[in-house]
């Protein structure tokens, strides 16, 4: 079980490294979406417009925060179950998402697309939002303000506690 | 006749929602000591910690626990001889999720419809259960349920030829169906018989009784160590990451049914177990 400190963007030679089961320390940039948020960025890939961000080496986090107390930036910050974006999550893989970050399990069809792809899928401690919290250092609402709690969130975080859930090679956490 | 004013009713709602999503039960944290010291998985091991810490952060911080402030359902208990003044309670209530949601800093996480889904802002309504009993007591519990352990419940209606065993095999197959997505080690609460509305409440109740302890009907107090035993087997652990912690208690309330019915139900809580209630 290593524990690693790892920068974004997550790129190819990054992700080869990382084992399921691995405990990491992210640094960098990644980007808050969840379901309603997915909804939106699918629709736009359809209509070929722009998306908030760049998805090519970066991170989707599934999260919609509580509102922050006045003097903070953010507030409880923890991951949601991934499940619900697995219908989303391989078209995203294929044009070169390099992580998830959510909490549970993922479909098989995800798990191929990770393999597929050189991609990963990081698990964040459910319940954990508070102490989540402490590790975002900036955050900008970028897109969809108006679903609130669902908009997209550029964040940036100091060794933000994650562990390898499924890497790209298919090991997955959660089997058996 | 005791007389209870609906504004105090809406004054205290406001208050301890909010210290409901910040504050966990003392006996979870104590469940939780005990049993990271048991734990042998070194990412179970891991997890522990990451959840005992946010815990205490929440609290000297003030933080929500979880950033799933929840629905809130709330069981409200009225005795016979208590009289109401003031505004309807039904819209005092709400009115003091809306306070407390608001003042907390607890998000908003309801939609106004199911398929238009257009937040209502305020996190309002909350799902009400009233139980009408003797004398003058008031009692309410709040508990602000996340979404991630509650849509992972689960009903069936059984035959009663099923019997204990089909019980059984239902209510271990949805904890390990669910796996990591209810934010384990979970609470489960677990109802049998009534009909298939009773049968859901009965679940959900079921989460509120004292964890650590045991039914008083001896099939019962037994179906509750067998499930934790055959749950805990699973080595879904804290998170899904393998590890001898998966659920921290069962508990199950039954009810007389129909000849031809045998309904179960589950209702998977979260670690956090997040309630509180009091008394007016």
């Amino acid at each position: 079980m290593a524990r690693l400190n790892i920068k974004t963007p997550l790129t190819k030679d990054k992700i080869e490294k990382l084992k399921a089961g691995d405990i990491i320390l992210l640094n960098g940039t990644i980007y808050s979406a969840r379901d309603a948020a997915h909804k939106r960025i699918m629709q736009l890939i359809e209509e070929g417009a722009d998306l908030p961000f760049p998805i090519k080496d970066q991170i989707i986090y599934y999260m919609g925060p509580t509102p922050a107390r006045e003097g903070k930036i953010i507030g409880s910050a923890g991951p949601t179950t991934s499940y619900r974006m697995d219908s989303f999550t391989p078209k995203l893989i294929e044009m070169g998402l390099a992580a998830s970050i959510g909490k549970g399990s993922r479909s098989t069809e995800v798990v191929n697309a990770l393999k597929a792809n050189k991609a990963v899928y990081l698990s964040a401690v459910g319940g954990a939002g508070a102490l989540l919290s402490k590790r975002i250092r900036s955050v900008k609402i970028i897109a969809f303000e108006d679903l609130g709690a669902e908009a997209v969130r550029k964040l940036g975080v100091e060794e933000f506690p994650l562990i390898v859930a499924i890497d790209s090679y298919g090991t997955s956490l959660f089997e058996r | 006749m005791r007389i209870i004013k609906t504004a105090d009713i809406r004054d205290k709602i406001a208050q301890l929602s909010q210290q409901a999503c910040i504050k966990v039960d003392k006996k979870i944290t104590d469940a939780f000591a005990k049993s990271y010291e048991s734990e042998k998985n070194p990412v179970a091991k891991y997890v522990f910690e990451q959840l005992i810490e946010n815990y205490k952060i929440a609290e000297t911080e003030n933080i929500p626990i979880c950033q799933d402030t929840g629905m809130v359902t709330m069981f409200v208990t009225i005795g016979q001889d208590v009289a109401f003044k003031g505004e309807a309670m039904e819209k005092m209530i709400q009115e003091g999720i809306r306070i407390g949601y608001r003042e907390g800093f607890l998000r908003k996480s309801i939609v106004n419809d199911p398929i238009e889904r257009v937040n209502t802002g305020d996190n309002t309504p909350a799902v009400i259960h009233y139980e009408l009993v003797e004398g003058d007591v008031f009692n309410v519990v709040i508990v602000p349920k996340g979404a991630g352990c509650e849509n992972m419940s689960r009903i069936a209606m059984l035959k009663p030829a099923d019997g204990l065993p089909v019980i059984e095999k239902f209510v271990v197959d949805a904890v390990r169906d669910a796996w990591a997505n209810p934010c384990p080690p979970l609470f489960i609460g677990v109802g049998i018989g009534g009909n298939f509305e009773k049968v859901a409440f009965l679940a959900k109740k079921a989460l509120l009784l004292p964890f650590d302890e045991r039914s008083e009907t001896p099939y019962i107090a037994k179906l509750e160590n067998d499930l934790l035993d055959e749950i805990n087997d699973l080595d879904i652990g804290p998170q899904g990451f393998g590890g001898q912690t998966t659920a921290l208690g069962v508990r199950v309330l039954s009810y007389p049914t129909h000849i031809a019915s045998l309904p179960v139900a589950v209702n998977i809580s979260c670690h956090a177990m997040r309630h509180i209630e009091f008394s007016l």
